[in-house]
């Protein structure tokens, strides 16, 4: 009796499995060895420009067409400096916006640990909002801001301060990736925050520790988590941004996901599109698996 | 509890960086003028230009009925992945299944875009709404699957090992126990995935055909060439939903959490 009612479990939960799994086998995992192969190809003039292309239903050429599959196109990001050096500029800005989301986060997740507990689920809503509001809109917002004949300029003009050229700069991307990316910092620094058990902290403080004290060796190492989590949180998706330095940047403002793009639909290079995303995928493998790592030390903690 | 200054100041400067720019952004769509430096006297006629604009509302409407679908879709995959990881059914191939639901999460979206585009082409499928449901929907799903999973691993077990004692068989067990308690995480997981579609640009912008233009594909196109108050009106009317939309979820829940 006992088996059988498990029985029916187990089978309602392969059955339940199935649609699932399919789908992400060939909706996620299939085109993901789609780019590997193409990274692999050659381009061509050709409908999809690159070749060989993969003919499935022939299992005799298979043979032929792995034998085709060289490392030219990752040859070619090597050689060419635009390509490293969008690397290692998305690296570079993807570093620093997030210590300046860190920067500005950490005062206002503590600041809202510190709340009065009745205005903490209002302070809460006000930070997931901007979250749920569209991203393109947010930056577009800036555009308003920033432009040589935008609002800044205006009010800076009330007070006598020249104009400044913001729009299109490295600078008017560092403020758009910190202001859509800021709720990512606040919210895990903020739900760490708020476990901490202030009684720690009066102990410290009868125990001669001053408040900067207490603060640097207490508060700072328990949320170490929460700080963390936001940095991987902003890092991580900042390396692949496209919409920020589109909008935002200049000629000059260099970032992967952007040349990646530009790769696609501009030069219609197939082939160099591809090993580009994957060595993007490798740059932030690290990243990624230690992110997992702290996510899963911070769940069983 | 009385909170320093250092921390009201933090508080109010922070919250002023998030806020002032939708503020600002709001109050110009009610420009006369077409120029961001001069204030042409209030006027709604942005929105009545918005509103005669076909492309526009072409575009809100292929929005609408893909986030509709795909959240739709991926709130039944999701919530059925989620069932089977938390309920620790074994098979094989366990890690590539929690593998693939939580990588899309953290995937730069130039990639997925790319992947699928190139997916579609190769097996030869027309471009369009229906490529943009499925892309969506996928990446959905996996938000789902997280959300509807935090509720499932809280829950009381032992309930549905009740339902199964008395006689249920394992799908009336879901349907009138599970399903009841995970329904607010079900709720939420749809939204979401109806949010997150709606807000998606690159991604449909790879997959997308020539025939199905989003809303956020429409609003990248102009806003390339700088501001134009038709946008301004439009980024009001689409945060006044949102906020409209927050706002009474978050009542609804706090007056069923105090009931």
């Amino acid at each position: 009796m006992d088996g059988h009612r498990w029985f029916g479990v187990d089978r309602m939960k392969r059955i339940v499995l199935w649609p699932p799994y399919v789908w992400l086998l060939i909706l996620f995992l299939l085109p993901f060895a789609l780019v590997f192969k193409i990274a692999l190809s050659d381009m061509a003039i050709a409908i999809p420009p690159y070749t060989p292309t993969f003919d499935l239903t022939d299992p005799g050429s298979w043979g032929a067409t792995i034998a085709a599959f060289d490392f030219e196109n990752f040859q070619w990001l090597l050689d060419d400096a635009l390509y490293y050096t969008a690397y290692l500029s998305s690296l570079r800005i993807a570093f620093f916006s997030t210590v300046l989301a860190l920067l500005i986060g950490y005062p206002m997740a503590y600041a809202m640990a510190r709340a009065p507990v009745q205005w903490r689920p209002v302070l809460m809503m006000l930070v997931i909002l901007p979250f749920w509001s569209s991203f393109l809109i947010r930056i577009y917002a800036w555009i308003g801001i920033l432009s040589n004949e935008g609002f800044l300029n205006m009010v800076l003009g009330w007070v006598g301060i020249p104009p400044l050229a913001i729009i299109n700069t490295n600078t008017a991307v560092y403020i758009g990736l910190v202001y859509a990316y800021l709720p990512f910092m606040i919210l895990p620094i903020y739900a760490s925050l708020d476990r901490l058990d202030p009684s720690l902290l009066e102990a410290a403080e009868d125990l001669g520790c001053s408040r900067a004290e207490a603060f640097w060796r207490i508060t700072v190492p328990l949320s170490k988590a929460g700080i963390l989590a936001g940095c991987f949180l902003v890092f991580i998706p900042v390396v692949g941004e496209y919409i920020v330095p589109s909008l935002l940047g200049g000629s000059n403002t260099l970032m992967i996901g952007k040349v990646l793009v530009e790769e696609f639909f501009n030069n219609r290079d197939w082939p160099v599109a591809s090993a580009v995303a994957v060595v993007l995928l490798f740059v932030l493998v690290i990243p990624i698996v230690l992110f997992q790592r702290s996510a899963e030390r911070g769940d069983s903690a | 509890m009385k909170m320093s200054r250092f921390n009201v100041i933090s508080l109010t400067l922070g919250f002023a960086f998030l806020y002032l720019p939708i503020l600002i952004l709001i109050v110009y769509s009610f420009n006369e003028s077409r120029l961001v430096t001069v204030w042409g006297g209030f006027s709604t006629k942005w929105y009545g230009v918005l509103f005669q604009d076909e492309r526009f509302l072409g575009a809100a409407w292929v929005t609408f009925y893909v986030a509709f679908i795909s959240a739709s879709i991926a709130t039944i995959l999701g919530t059925m992945a989620a069932y089977v990881l938390v309920r620790g059914a074994k098979f094989r191939g366990r890690t590539l299944f929690s593998g693939m639901i939580y990588a899309p999460l953290v995937m730069p979206e130039v990639i997925t875009g790319l992947s699928l585009l190139l997916l579609f082409i190769s097996i030869g499928l027309d471009r369009g709404g229906f490529t943009i449901i499925l892309a969506h929907a996928t990446f959905s799903m996996c938000y789902v699957s997280v959300v509807v999973s935090s509720r499932l691993v809280s829950f009381d077990r032992s309930l549905e090992e009740a339902a199964l004692d008395l006689g249920a068989t394992p799908w009336q067990a879901f349907r009138l126990v599970t399903l009841p308690i995970i329904a607010p995480a079900v709720a939420a997981g749809w939204l979401l995935g109806f949010t997150l579609s709606l807000d998606d640009l690159v991604i449909a912008s790879f997959v997308s055909g020539p025939g199905a233009t989003t809303l956020p594909m429409r609003i990248f196109s102009e806003v390339r060439l700088g501001v134009s108050p038709k946008i301004n009106a439009l980024s009001a009317i689409l945060i006044g939903m949102v906020a409209l939309g927050v706002i009474v979820a978050s009542l609804t829940t706090k007056r069923r959490a105090m009931a």
